[in-house]
């Protein structure tokens, strides 16, 4: 055990118990994974992902190259960091060799999301974040602090003085202050891992309370100050990859975070002041220390330290690599490479200031050779980045930086010694790991400079560095330096690789929040939605709309139903929700000419009280959408879209209005939802609609394609002869208030005609039977209404309309255009598959060689219970010229003969239309 | 039997008993209410003219000057979406009616005024949590400063488009378009674990869906 009495802020009286490779380990709450396997002298079973080298744990926090393992319980988890990975009861993980395992089992946890907006977002609760974040609290600010780790305070270990106090007293003092002002939000366990333009920051939060796991903060602030401190770097040694090789700030935030001594014999290589606390507080804790450093003089304050324990320091010298198996059991020190025997061998070569977030947003970072490192070099406009992460790095600086006249004080270091940069020592490139997780090393550097790479972006991706869990927190500004040494050009000009979201891995249910299952995306209902559910209809998705597709009754499939459904419509009534489509109220003194520039058909010539079936093109003269236009008054019309493109349509409509056509008197008015229709159809749809009202005349005075406005117990209903199966048929529209109880009384009046609910399955055959298409299935965006036999709805006489100069183009004159036809297979009895090819040329009833000649595509294939057979609808190349030809349809490797005909197949005279 | 009055339905029928029985769980920090329907016009005007006067006059109170903003009428209220939009409800008048006497008022001044009184529905949201609640899905600045009385936006929640009032901090309504209510509805309900006594954090089962939060489909005669 190296759990050291009198360190450590876990919580000592409780315990905890993990299994790791299956052997159980207690530790304390506030324990990482890491922690309680360091107290225990062990780590987990890894071995790297190239070379199958032992691997440990490399340091204490989210920089860790290696020390990954895969969560098994509570819920599998692959590649997370045993230093950040809390320890809980009845975790359950296992060492990872190189790679990890995505769950079999769905995630039951929940994942959710809170937006923020504040003055001040403070990212870090270090001596510079909570600085920065009190002074924000006192000026009255709304302020949003969040801190990666479970507790505040970030690199403080107790050992420091602030106003005079232990500084975990000043922690503690500012938390308290920051929780009792009522306008601060204070998060721990909070990574901010992403930040983007105008102050919006993405933040994951892992819950200690709640009802969610973890949470994604949207956090938009006025100003954003980055505190994220700064990530020690080793130095690059051969064989500095074993386990037993860490960060000199991990041994330390390992003891004075969890009162776990790293090692008892410890060797601290550095060539940066910093480490000497490290050798220090690790020798006072028992372990047996000694210090190499590179540089020629050590620091004053640091060798009067070691001197006074006994801690021997070597100055002017290097360690060349290590020794061991499992573990290292040897430094190798000096150009001799003398062996020093370590169980633990500690690396510090400077600090790098943790700017990522100030990257996000396009901040430009410039090398410093005083620290050796990449810092912040001109201010962005509402982002403050204060302390190590702007490279100042004394805890009296970074006071003063964070709280300005107000800030807390802290005494200087005496005579500190400069940092040397020193990326790398002598020894074998090809075992002096750059990113040991990635199995990059020194020599895959120099392969890709000779490869003539000579920027970091490219070694980057030539050499993978960089690009695993950690995104090079260690290893990237390493790799830039030995890449400059290499090509010989200063580190400063080279540059570093460029910082990206996310700053830690962000699981994809994270991201995903709620909008998952039932929440995933809308779904939209029509007011008859509970009756559909009641009378077991199958619904299908139309857009995000659940409409009725077919009412199966016991015993009957889909295609039973239809065919049930489709004969009740031609023999007797059906009754169809239609509520879904698309109502758009168009007023205004230049309504008619608006519509006449959408439609390509001329709307302005129709009558109040009259009814037009309208095709919309898009510029390039293809159908975009089509519907029936209501002129209600001179000035004022109610268009209907198809159901997915309301929205669409509607915005097409307002973008013209709003961009090219300013001059015209026009206002839209979407009332999808405020009408529902109700389509009754068939020849016993008079008499059901003249028995619920009554009042309407339903003779052919109210002739095909007119409207009529009626009540029904007080309330507006309008009647329209709108028919899209052929048969008589009425479109009901009533506020959707009412359309349940209007719905009964269609269907109570429909019943001594046994009137039948269909759905839109039904609909789709019958009006293909008629050949209506419906836009969207039978077109594809390159059909034009002359392909689809609908030249009469474009207008020859009008001046303009959107698509109309198009229909100019010879193309478009083409008579090889794929046109809509019918299909008949010549068996009777074979429904084609939709989306089949059409296929011209038969050679003994078998495919001739590729290129087999296309002609065409079918487009909707049903059967028919009027035809007493299946049918299809087809895009077929100069289609109308073939009437009468036989052309083949591959269907499970056989060619299925199928006749071309014109697209109406039911009542191509229009007789019952009428009825 | 056309004689017979027919009965409105109210689009949320379906979840009434749910947002209930969470209402009476979360007393005190959260509730959740249907409001009853009335009767509302899509009011189009140039504001720059004589028209909002002339509608205000009509409707007997003044139209907001500032969008997203609203201001009360005798039976309802004067919300403004845009520059030349409002929504005017009015919960006594007969949604035909308030429809023609919104629209005679603003045709002279070349408005118009449209009857959607069942394009959306509204949801009262109350109690101290009601903010919070709406925080995790709509992305506006919902801060009392920020969003106080007299207030009101156009945004999302969740991924619907919602029309949210602000009438007090504990204290706001949400007027969605009817096919969307039954999700956001849904999505509130959702929303509102947090609130709920009972869940711990850390790695649980989803809620199971609860009678009445949808329709269960049923085998019998409709």
């Amino acid at each position: 055990m190296s759990r050291i009495d009198g360190y450590g802020r876990v919580d000592r009286t409780r315990t905890v118990t993990i299994t790791v490779d299956g052997v159980p380990y207690t530790g304390h709450p506030g324990d990482t994974v890491a922690s309680v396997l360091l107290a225990h002298d062990t780590r987990p079973h890894n071995t790297s992902v190239k070379y199958g080298r032992p691997r440990g744990i490399g340091a204490a926090w989210t920089e860790d190259p290696t020390g990954l393992v895969q969560v098994e319980e509570p819920f599998p988890e692959p590649m997370l960091l045993a230093a950040t990975l809390e320890a809980t009861d009845g975790l359950v993980v296992r060492g990872v060799n190189g790679q990890g395992r995505l769950s079999e089992v769905p995630d039951l946890a929940r994942y959710d999301r809170r937006h923020h907006h504040c003055d001040v977002l403070v990212v870090g609760a270090g001596p510079a974040g909570l600085t920065a974040a009190r002074a924000a609290a006192r000026a009255g600010q709304d302020v949003v602090l969040v801190d990666d780790r479970p507790s505040a305070g970030g690199t403080l270990t107790g050992t420091e003085t602030i106003d005079g106090r232990p500084s975990l007293a000043f922690v503690d003092d500012v938390v308290a202050e920051l929780a009792a002002h009522p306008q601060v939000t204070h998060l721990q366990r909070t990574t901010a891992f992403g930040h983007f333009d105008d102050g919006f920051v993405l933040a994951l939060e892992r819950r200690a309370r709640g009802a969610s796991r973890q949470r994604v903060h949207r956090i938009r602030a006025a100003r954003v100050v980055v505190a994220a401190g700064a990530i020690e770097r080793p130095i690059v040694i051969e064989d500095g990859d074993r386990p037993g090789v860490l960060l000199a700030s991990a041994a330390r935030d390992l003891l004075h975070r969890h009162g776990v001594l790293a090692g008892r014999e410890v060797v601290v290589f550095t060539s940066d002041d910093a480490a000497y606390a490290a050798a220090v507080d690790l020798a006072d804790a028992g372990a047996s220390v000694r210090v190499v450093d590179a540089r020629e003089r050590a620091p004053r304050a640091g060798r009067r330290r070691c001197e006074e324990r006994g801690i021997p320091v070597e100055t002017g010298t290097l360690v060349h690599g290590t020794r061991g198996e499992d573990h290292v059991t040897a430094a190798l020190v000096g150009e001799e490479r003398r062996e020093v025997r370590c169980d633990l061998l500690l690396l510090s070569g400077g600090w790098n200031p943790t700017a990522h977030l100030f990257g996000h947003v396009g901040g430009r970072l410039a090398y410093d050779p005083a620290l050796g490192a990449f810092r912040p070099a001109a201010p962005l406009p509402g982002v403050d980045v204060v302390g190590a992460a702007n490279g100042t790095f004394a805890l009296t600086d970074v006071l003063r930086e964070a709280g300005g006249d107000d800030a807390p004080w802290a005494p200087a270091e005496e005579d500190p010694e400069p940092t040397l940069v020193l990326w790398r020592t002598a020894g074998d490139p090809s075992r002096q790991f750059v990113d040991v997780q990635r199995d990059a090393t020194v020599a895959d550097i120099a392969r890709a400079v000779r490869a003539g790479m000579h920027s970091v972006e490219h070694v980057k991706r030539y050499t993978t560095i960089g690009t695993a869990h950690d995104q090079g927190k260690t290893s990237g500004i390493i790799a830039s330096g030995i890449t400059a040494e290499l090509l010989g050009v200063p580190i400063g000009e080279l540059g570093t690789t460029t910082f990206r979201p996310p700053y830690t891995p962000v699981a994809f249910a994270a991201l995903a929040g709620r909008e998952r299952g039932d929440l995933f995306d809308p779904v939209r209902t029509t007011p008859l939605h509970a009756w559909h559910v009641a009378a077991d209809a199958v619904f299908e998705d139309v857009g995000q709309w659940k409409r009725a597709r077919h009412y199966p009754r016991a015993g009957e499939d889909m295609t039973a139903a239809v065919l049930r459904e489709c004969a009740a419509v031609r023999t007797s009534v059906g009754i169809m929700d239609a509520s879904t489509l698309g109502k758009i109220d168009v007023r205004g003194p230049d309504a008619a000419v608006f519509l006449d520039r959408l439609y390509t058909n001329m709307i302005s010539s129709l009558k109040v009280g009259r009814v037009r079936y309208g095709v919309m093109c898009g510029n390039d003269g293809m159908v975009v959408d089509d519907g029936t236009v209501l002129r209600l008054a001179d000035d004022r019309f109610l268009v209907t879209t198809t159901t997915g493109n309301a929205a669409a349509v509607l915005d097409r409509m307002e973008e013209w209005l709003q961009t090219e056509w300013t001059d015209l008197r026009v206002r839209l008015t979407s009332v999808t939802d405020q009408w529902s229709i109700l389509a009754v159809a068939g020849p016993r749809s008079r008499d059901v609609v003249g028995a619920v009202f009554p009042d309407v005349d339903t003779s052919n005075d109210f002739g095909f394609m007119t409207w009529r406005d009626t009540t029904l117990g007080g309330v507006p209903v309008r009647l329209a002869r709108i028919s899209f199966s052929g048969e008589l048929a009425y479109e009901v529209s009533v506020s959707s208030w009412y359309a349940p109880a209007v719905w009964e009384r269609l269907l109570a009046a429909g019943g001594p005609h046994g009137i039948t609910p269909y759905g839109t399955e039904t609909m789709h055959v019958l009006r293909a039977e008629k050949g209506y298409p419906i836009i969207g299935q039978d077109t594809d965006g390159t059909v034009s209404p002359h392909d689809l036999g609908m030249a009469w709805a474009v207008s020859s006489t009008k001046p303009d309309f959107i698509g109309r100069r198009s229909f100019a183009r010879a193309e478009n004159r083409n008579p090889l255009r794929k046109q809509l036809v019918s299909l008949l297979p010549t068996d009777a009895t074979t429904k084609l598959p939709e989306g089949s090819q059409i296929v011209g040329f038969c050679d003994g009833g078998r495919l001739p060689p590729p290129p087999v000649p296309m002609l065409g595509h079918v487009t909707s294939s049903y059967h028919s219970a009027e035809l007493a057979r299946p049918f299809a609808l087809a895009l077929v190349k100069g289609g109308r010229d073939r009437l009468g030809e036989v052309v083949h349809v591959p269907v499970d490797g056989e060619l299925v003969p199928a006749r071309i005909g014109a697209s109406v197949l039911v009542d191509p005279e229009g007789a019952r239309r009428d009825g | 039997m056309a004689d017979r009055t027919l009965a409105p339905a109210h689009p949320l029928a379906s979840r009434r008993t749910t947002l209930t029985a969470l209402s009476d769980e979360l007393t005190g920090v959260l509730s959740l209410e249907l409001e009853n329907p009335v009767a509302a016009v899509d009011l189009r005007v140039d504001p720059r003219g004589d028209g909002p006067a002339a509608v205000a006059a009509a409707v007997g109170g003044p139209l907001p000057a500032r969008p997203d903003s609203w201001t009360a009428l005798p039976a309802g209220v004067a919300l403004r979406l845009g520059p030349d939009e409002w929504l005017l409800t009015d919960a006594v008048a007969r949604a035909e009616d308030w429809e023609f006497h919104v629209d005679e008022a603003a045709a002279a001044h070349g408005g118009t005024a449209v009857d959607v009184s069942a394009q959306r529905t509204t949801l009262r949201v109350r109690g101290p949590a009601a903010r919070e609640l709406l925080s995790s899905g709509c992305a506006i600045d919902l801060r009392p400063a920020s969003f106080p009385h007299g207030r009101c936006a156009q945004t999302l929640l969740g991924q619907a488009a919602v029309l949210l009032v602000a009438h007090e901090i504990d204290d706001l309504q949400l007027l969605v378009r009817t096919s969307f209510a039954g999700y956001v509805a849904d999505w509130l309900v959702d929303a509102a674990t947090e609130f709920r006594p009972g869940f711990r954090p850390g790695f649980r089962p989803e809620p199971q869906p609860q009678p009445g939060l949808r329709p269960q489909p049923s085998r019998g005669t409709p």
